[in-house]
């Protein structure tokens, strides 16, 4: 068990709690966070549960793959510590982690 | 391809990029015309253009699986098209037409079948074409849709900014205007052609904004859209006329040639660079020089043109006649506008419109039980997929309400994944609040008429009747 913290573009916030082993796109979901789509349902296929792990937060993510990293290159608010949501698993480590949400799902 | 007439056609784009400098772009296209229909004269055609005649489709239970061809222009006019994708989801989910006018080719009609292809760019290629049939030969325009990574990433991020955020803030209150504009000139309890007056009227002023083209002449490109969409040899549309393609093509290089030498000579004059399409291609290092590489240039403007015409366009009407076959989802919309984003999503599903997009496998590939061998002809039926049983509950229901209407494939998925489907979802939101304010009734009046096409799912008529609301 964790909390999340997720950052609406307009700086709303909203913690949720996850279990170890869920995505950072299913546990948003679960939540109605807004702001996540996940048209797709966690493929790697649509870019839209495009999140911006915290600066002190990224290392402990893990690093996406030749496919992530291709859906991530189509979003036009693209930063250095983005993530697509589906792709990144919870773990212990990332308990209190700190998410930001784009202004909008490409 | 074959490596021939692929080495003759490398040769022809060689020819064509070294000489465009010299040679104005709608000049060589005429020139190519020319040297088509010379080479058909000598040659022959590499296949006979197929000409369409709409005789009544037999009934899919009557057929042997491989007789079943999915490929006919007619399949969706005559609504056919649903029980013939269901007999191939259930009994035949990857299956093999071999002898379709198209040449042969694979279906894929389950959804989760459909996101493993369009997934795997590594196994299936988007080049040369993404519609099942051929462009008319000596046409084959370049365009980042039909491209694989990694060309496709560099031009398809060289505009993607079009419909970033930052514009797509600035597009709503201009999309508003005119949609409230089109809206109130409409006739009342009247009815009228919904097509050209709301659906093609909303989407070409769009296209228009999205290109800073002329607006008086925006027409024009809805004019270009529909006739290289709707080639008979591409997609079995109605236009089966080569040299009247040739003849827009030329028309289109020479209007767009013009818009980009206009907005240079602007740009060099110290002007500031604006937000539409050129100027990002223009700013863009990768895409500044587009206009030395005309069948890039061309393809890349009618993929814009067509991705945003048919689609939008054919989504606005779409949209009225699920009300009407489905009017109790009207009532629901009424009494809760709020599912309008969601009820945007079920449209586009609902609608499909554009029915697939095709692939080649680039190598032998096990799917569903079969070998498809490399080389082959792939087609992902995304209308079928959004009406797959396994996917979507009762698919073949509109519900404005549905859970998992975001799902559907009508964008694609993967690296082709629409573009512009953020500012498609924008035109069809605004277009449904600004309806609800205005009117109590929307009447379909009379069965709608459904475009020859493959490719296109959509509506040349659709009468409607509207009556206000007493409070307005």
């Amino acid at each position: 068990m964790g909390k999340v913290t997720f950052i609406e573009h307009d700086q709303t916030k909203h913690v949720a709690e996850f279990k170890h082993g869920s995505s950072l796109m299913q546990i948003a979901v679960d939540n109605a966070i807004p702001g996540i789509d996940g048209d797709c349902g966690g493929e790697c296929a649509c870019g839209t549960c495009h999140v911006i792990i915290a600066d002190e937060w990224f290392s402990k993510t893990g690093v996406p793959n030749e496919e992530e990293e291709q859906m991530l290159s189509m979003t036009p608010e693209r930063a250095s510590t983005s993530r697509l949501g589906c792709q990144v698993i919870a773990t212990d480590a990332m308990d209190g982690i700190f998410v930001y949400l784009p202004e909008f799902q490409m | 391809m074959s490596t021939i007439s692929k080495t003759l056609y490398d040769i022809q784009s060689h020819v064509i990029n070294a000489t465009s400098k010299i040679v104005p772009m709608h000049r060589q296209i005429h020139g190519l015309k020319l040297l088509m229909g010379a080479k058909k004269k000598a040659f022959g055609t590499r296949r006979p253009v197929p000409e369409f005649v709409e005789s009544a489709i037999p009934d899919v239970n009557t057929l042997a699986l491989e007789d079943i061809d999915v490929s006919n222009p007619f399949l969706y006019r005559q609504d056919q098209w649903r029980a013939y994708f269901k007999r191939l989801r259930d009994e035949a989910p990857v299956h093999y037409q071999k002898k379709s006018p198209f040449g042969p080719f694979w279906s894929v009609t389950r959804y989760e079948d459909i996101m493993f292809v369009d997934k795997r760019h590594d196994l299936f290629s988007a080049e040369p074409q993404i519609i099942l049939g051929d462009p008319p030969e000596g046409l084959s325009v370049e365009m980042f849709i039909a491209m694989d990574p990694p060309k496709h990433d560099v031009q398809r991020s060289s505009v993607q900014g079009v419909v970033a955020p930052k514009n797509l803030k600035e597009l709503e209150d201009l999309i508003r205007s005119r949609t409230k504009d089109v809206l109130d000139s409409l006739p009342l309890e009247k009815p009228f052609n919904w097509v050209p007056m709301v659906s093609k009227e909303l989407t070409g002023r769009m296209l228009a904004t999205l290109l800073d083209f002329p607006y008086e002449e925006r027409h024009k490109l809805v004019e270009w859209s529909d006739r290289m969409a709707g080639a008979a040899s591409a997609t079995g549309g109605e236009f089966a006329d080569e040299g009247s393609m040739f003849d827009a093509a030329a028309d289109m290089a020479r209007s767009f040639s013009k818009l980009w030498r206009d907005k240079e000579a602007r740009r060099a004059a110290g002007e500031e660079a604006g937000f539409d399409l050129i100027s990002l291609l223009q700013s863009n290092e990768d895409t500044k020089d587009l206009i030395n590489r005309p069948m890039e240039f061309i393809g890349n403007l009618t993929l814009l043109i067509v991705g945003g015409n048919d689609t939008t366009r054919n989504s606005m009407s779409g949209g009225l006649v699920a009300m009407k076959k489905f009017p109790q989802e009207f009532k629901k919309l009424k009494a809760k506008p709020e599912l309008i984003p969601n009820m945007v999503s079920e449209i586009i599903r609902w609608q499909t419109p554009l029915a697939y997009m095709r692939r080649i496998a680039k190598q032998d590939v096990e799917l569903g039980g079969d070998t498809i061998k490399k080389g082959d002809r792939v087609v992902m039926w995304y209308a079928s997929g959004n009406r797959d049983e396994r996917k979507f509950e009762n698919p073949d229901d509109f519900v404005i309400d549905r859970r998992d209407a975001r799902n559907h494939m009508s964008f694609g998925y993967g690296v082709h994944r629409c573009m512009g489907n953020r500012l498609a979802e924008l035109q069809l939101r605004i277009l449904w609040e600004e309806l609800l304010k205005r009117f109590d009734k929307i009447e379909v009046v009379a069965e709608p008429e459904l475009v020859q096409s493959n490719f296109v799912r959509g509506y040349s008529e659709l009468m409607v009747k509207l009556s206000p609301k007493n409070d307005s």
